[in-house]
C-alpha cells in the first residue's frame, strides 16, 4: 500500500520536497560555463600579464564586461550547487551539514559580489 | 540539531576502497576534485579582479605575484583543472542524453577526457608565452 496523499502524487516531489531542479540547474549553469569559457580563454589571451590600463580598457567594452559578469554569476551559482552535493555526500552530522551549507552560500555569494562589483567599477572607470 | 537515534541499521553500499581502481572511476573522482579545486581556485580570479578595480599599484603587486614561478605553477594547475572539469562536464551532458553508455564508448571517452585537457592547457600557455 502507498502512504502518498493524492496531493503528493500530483506534485511528484518525493521525500526531499524538491524535484529535478538542482540537477537541472547544475546542467544549465554547466552549459553556460562551457559557452562562456570561449570568452574566458579569449580574455586570458588579451589580459595575461598585461598592464592595468590594458585591463581597464578591455572591460570598458560593454560586451566584454557583460560576458565576464555572466561568467561570474553562472560559475558561482554552479559551484554553490556542486559543493552542496559534495557536502551532502560526506557530512552526515546534521548540525555540521547545515553549517557548511550556509557557509557554502555565503562564500559563493561573496565571490559573486566581489567579482561583479570589481568588474562594474573597472568598467565604469577605476 | 538532534541526531536521529532511531536510524535503522541498513546495509551500506560498498565503499571506494573495495574496488580496484579503473580509469572511469578515477575520472569520476577527478571530476569532483577539479570541481572542488576550482571552487577555491576562483578566489585567485576574484582577487585579481578586485586588485584591478583597486588601481594600478595593487594590481601590479598581484600581477607580479601571479607571474612568479609559484604563481605560474598554480595558474597552470588551475587551467588544467578547468579544462579537465569542462571535458568531464561534456561527458556528463552526453550521458544525460542517454548516449555513450557502451563499455568501449565509456572507456574511449575517459581516455579522450585525460588527453584533451592536457593538450588544451599546453596550447593556452604556449600562446600566452608567445605573446610575451
Ligand atoms: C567549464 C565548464 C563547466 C562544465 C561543462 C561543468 C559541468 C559540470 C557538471 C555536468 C557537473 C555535475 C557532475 C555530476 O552530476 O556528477 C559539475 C559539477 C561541479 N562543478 Fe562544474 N562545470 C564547469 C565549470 C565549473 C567551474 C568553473 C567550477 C568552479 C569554480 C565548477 C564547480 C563544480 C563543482 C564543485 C561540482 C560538484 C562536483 C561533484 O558533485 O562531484 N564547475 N560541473
Amino acid at each position: 500500500m502507498s502512504y502518498r496523499t493524492p496531493l503528493s502524487n500530483v506534485k511528484g516531489l518525493g521525500t526531499a520536497n524538491e524535484g529535478s531542479e538542482h540537477f537541472w540547474r547544475q546542467r544549465i549553469t554547466g552549459v553556460a560555463n562551457l559557452i562562456l569559457s570561449v570568452f574566458v580563454v579569449f580574455a586570458a589571451f588579451q589580459l595575461a600579464g598585461e598592464s592595468h590600463s590594458t585591463v581597464k580598457q578591455f572591460f570598458a567594452n560593454p560586451l566584454y564586461v557583460s560576458l565576464a559578469i555572466a561568467f561570474v554569476l553562472s560559475t558561482t551559482y554552479h559551484m554553490r550547487l556542486g559543493m552542496q552535493v559534495v557536502i551532502e555526500d560526506y557530512v552526515h552530522n546534521e548540525g555540521s551539514k547545515i553549517l557548511l551549507l550556509i557557509l557554502n552560500t555565503f562564500f559563493t555569494a561573496f565571490v559573486a559580489l566581489a567579482g561583479v562589483v570589481s568588474l562594474l567599477k573597472l568598467s565604469f572607470g577605476a | 540539531m538532534g541526531e536521529n537515534k532511531l536510524r535503522a541499521a541498513r546495509p551500506l553500499s560498498p565503499h571506494l576502497q573495495i574496488y580496484s581502481p579503473m580509469l572511469t572511476m578515477m575520472m569520476s573522482i577527478v571530476h569532483r576534485l577539479t570541481g572542488v579545486g576550482l571552487y577555491f581556485g576562483i578566489l585567485i580570479f576574484a582577487w585579481w579582479l578586485m586588485a584591478a578595480a583597486s588601481g594600478p599599484e595593487y594590481f601590479n603587486f598581484v600581477n607580479d605575484l601571479l607571474g612568479s614561478t609559484l604563481g605560474l605553477i598554480v595558474l597552470v594547475l588551475c587551467t588544467w583543472a578547468f579544462f579537465h572539469h569542462m571535458c568531464g562536464g561534456i561527458r556528463h551532458f552526453i550521458w544525460d542524453f542517454g548516449k555513450g553508455f557502451g563499455l568501449d564508448t565509456v572507456e574511449l571517452m575517459a581516455k579522450i577526457g585525460v588527453v584533451t585537457p592536457i593538450i588544451l592547457t599546453a596550447l593556452v600557455w604556449f600562446f600566452i608565452c608567445q605573446a610575451g
